[in-house]
């Protein structure tokens, strides 16, 4: 067991899958000598050298489209994408290429790659460096989406994301890389796609979050334990293919459910969850279920912690929804 | 490259007749001595042959469609040289990434034609189970790509492709065709930049066949040549004329052989003609004049390098109306063959999304399956 952070995590896997796999490679914009702008790829450059930690042009969508290039031909890249804001003139890339190349080719193309990329208010970023675009890559086709919350699920996640056979967006809560640091096995555990993690029991309310948000929801959780409100607290990890049967499962006992993103609400992934939520158990409904979001507005700049959806406003929807 | 020291053919539109095209091919089939790649008799007739049969089959494929027998076809006529020569110019180890327009290519690689036809039906025995509309293919085993309709996404791609090749210390050379139209695009200008930069075994084969739908390629650039946008990248440039099979041959052979001893990419711009329509859903004439059609046919790539193997003695008339019929017959068989075929089952929609099926494709796989049918065929 290593103390470690967010960043120092993905780091590590990162190193440990590339020294597994020649065909793992990392590119991107300064992901090179100066390791990334968060440093998450620091040092790589120094082990694995300049043709396997490569600093590209600035365009998103050479870095994608050049990987997945890479991917048709065999091997397991991993770019980065500076910040998920940028990720949109790759979007082209992703949506029309990676997504679909298994299924229109029927399956004689694969496009075994891995983007890592910020995502995440509350670094003062404002619009540009703050969003939280998981809703549009869901709503494709073809592509699985990660956003781990803590160091110990970033590791296990990033390791079954690089060895998946399918292209994976793995978003990173760029408020937690150096917040958390908790105790990390240093081993090569992987964490299967597609499972959540209930990570505090209750048996009032289920509330779903993911990322960053989930301390929020923690918070939450306790200040409404307090009030004598138990909420049972679900990590996503994954968000697509979502596990559906832990969420089916919380649902069924509490009855009552509230949603967390930083996204905006208007087609969000909540309104999704929701919908999943009330096709399956409508009738194990007690109270409307909530969605505590972004608001559908731009990202801002100096008033993004009301922006944020956080322990401020997840209690009170917490408490509303228990006493319906 | 040579200066052609043969004047360009009489009637040649103006364009070809700029300097710096490179041409082996003047008058009547006559090769420019210093031009000419003096290929084996027998690669040339190889090519000849493709070239026709790939005018035949965009020409069956065209009424086909007008018959309402297949939905759609997006064809080739007029530009058979530079699609073939670069194909017979590349090693069968070497990649292609297709535009959309280079089935001839993809059947130049031994793909089998009752395939292209069946995928074209989208039919049980497409290999991608009609998941795309036709034209849309895909041949990895022949070392081919996939098509997509997005215009250049291909080409950041095979910089890609060859970047690994070059990664892996593999000789293999990746072709990537595209249209003017696919110069104004942002993966045009990544993929050279990047080619550029990492110097990646590529060729960019742009097919420069002047209308992109209804844009003329003065409107698709200020730049006088295409060719030229590979200085801003450090990239080689080089004009061919592209209905003329031996240079557009010559002309990508070297470039290749430059890729594969480490020279970095090229920028070919090979310079044709699309005589026909976009495609079958579309009508030029209502924004070109055919003067202008009947200037480029005068140049026709067949007749061109028909010209020169009758010179040699190497081609006549009853070789070419039995290849000509033989085409006929075959893709007849094929098509008859597709039509008989059923549609993919209806499960087959819900595979091949992910490498395993997950739950909520599982769940919508049922659902649909046992769910009402539509009502419209298949």
């Amino acid at each position: 067991m290593t103390e470690m952070n967010l960043v120092q995590a993905i780091n590590g896997t990162l190193r440990s899958e590339m020294q597994a796999n020649p065909d793992v490679i990392v590119l991107g914009e300064d992901v090179g000598k100066v390791g990334g702008v968060f440093r998450v790829t620091q040092g790589l450059i120094d082990e694995f050298g300049a043709d396997r930690v490569i600093d590209t042009p600035l365009a998103e969508g050479g870095i994608i489209g050049t990987a997945i290039g890479m991917a048709l031909y065999g091997m397991r890249p991993v770019p980065e994408i500076q910040f998920a804001d940028f990720i949109f003139p790759a979007f082209d890339q992703i949506v029309s290429e990676a997504a679909k190349f298994r299924y229109r080719s029927g399956g004689e193309y694969t496009v075994p790659m891995t983007i890592r990329a910020p995502v995440g208010g509350g670094i003062r970023g404002g619009h540009y460096h703050s969003q939280s675009p998981e809703a549009l890559f869901i709503h494709t086709a073809g592509l699985k989406v990660v956003c781990p919350s803590n160091p110990y699920d970033a590791r296990g996640l990033l390791r079954s994301a690089i060895r998946d056979n399918d292209p994976v967006l793995f978003f990173e809560p760029k408020r937690v890389y150096r917040a958390v640091k908790m105790d990390v096995p240093e081993d090569d555990y992987a964490i299967p796609l597609g499972e959540a993690k209930v990570v505090t029991e209750g048996k009032d309310v289920t509330v779903i979050a993911w990322g960053a948000m989930l301390f929020e929801a923690m918070a939450a959780a306790q200040e409404a334990s307090a009030q004598g409100v138990q909420a049972e607290v679900i990590d996503l990890r994954t968000l697509w293919p979502v596990d559906i049967d832990t969420i089916t499962e919380s649902v069924e006992k509490t009855g009552r459910v509230v949603i967390v993103h930083e996204a905006p609400k208007a087609c969000g992934f909540g309104a999704e969850l929701l919908s999943l939520i009330t096709e399956r158990s409508f009738l194990s409904l007690e109270a409307p279920p909530l969605r505590v979001t972004g608001w559908d507005t731009p990202f801002p700049y100096t008033l993004e912690n009301e922006y944020l959806p956080l322990q401020h406003r997840i209690t009170p929807a917490i408490l509303d929804t228990a006493r319906y | 490259m040579h200066t052609p020291e043969e004047p360009a053919p009489t009637n040649m539109p103006d364009a070809l007749r700029a300097h710096g095209v490179f041409r082996v091919l003047g008058d009547e089939g006559r090769a420019d001595s210093a031009t000419d790649p003096k290929l084996p008799l027998q690669l040339v007739q190889d090519i000849y042959r493709a070239m026709v049969r790939t005018r035949v089959i965009d020409q069956q494929l065209e009424r086909l469609q007008r018959q309402g027998r297949i939905g759609f076809h997006i064809g080739s006529v007029g530009e058979e040289a530079c699609i073939l020569a670069s194909a017979a110019a590349l090693r069968p180890t070497d990649w292609l990434l297709p535009c959309y327009r280079e089935f001839g290519a993809l059947l130049w690689r031994g793909f089998p034609l009752q395939t292209y036809v069946d995928n074209m039906f989208g039919n049980i025995d497409d290999p991608v189970q009609g998941r795309q509309m036709p034209d849309h293919y895909t041949g990895r085993k022949y070392r081919f790509g996939s098509v997509s309709s997005p215009i250049g996404t291909q080409m950041t791609q095979a910089v890609g492709m060859a970047w690994a090749a070059k990664k892996k210390g593999r000789d293999e050379v990746v072709g990537v065709f595209f249209g003017d139209g696919a110069t104004s695009s942002a993966d045009f200008h990544t993929a050279m930049n990047f080619a550029g930069v990492f110097e990646t075994p590529t060729l960019f084969l742009c097919r420069n066949n002047r209308w992109a739908i209804s844009l003329p390629s003065e409107q698709q650039t200020a730049a006088a040549t295409f060719a030229e946008k590979g200085v801003a990248y450090g990239v080689h440039g080089v004009r061919v004329d592209g209905n003329d099979a031996l240079a557009t041959y010559r002309v990508v052979r070297e470039a290749a052989n430059r890729a594969r001893a480490g020279g970095g990419p090229t920028l070919i711009e090979l310079m044709t003609y699309r005589v026909g329509g976009h495609s079958t859903s579309d009508d030029p004439r209502a924004y070109r004049v055919q003067d202008e059609v009947e200037r480029w046919r005068r140049i026709d790539p067949i007749k061109r390098l028909r010209e020169h193997l009758v010179r040699q003695h190497a081609w006549d008339e009853a070789r070419e109306r039995k290849l000509v019929s033989d085409t006929e017959q075959e893709l007849k068989r094929c098509i008859e063959a597709s039509e008989g075929k059923k549609p993919p089952p209806i499960e087959s929609m819900f595979e091949g999304v992910f490498d395993r099926q997950p739950w909520h494709l599982r769940e919508q796989q049922a659902q649909c399956v046992s769910g009402p049918r539509a009502k419209a065929r298949h």
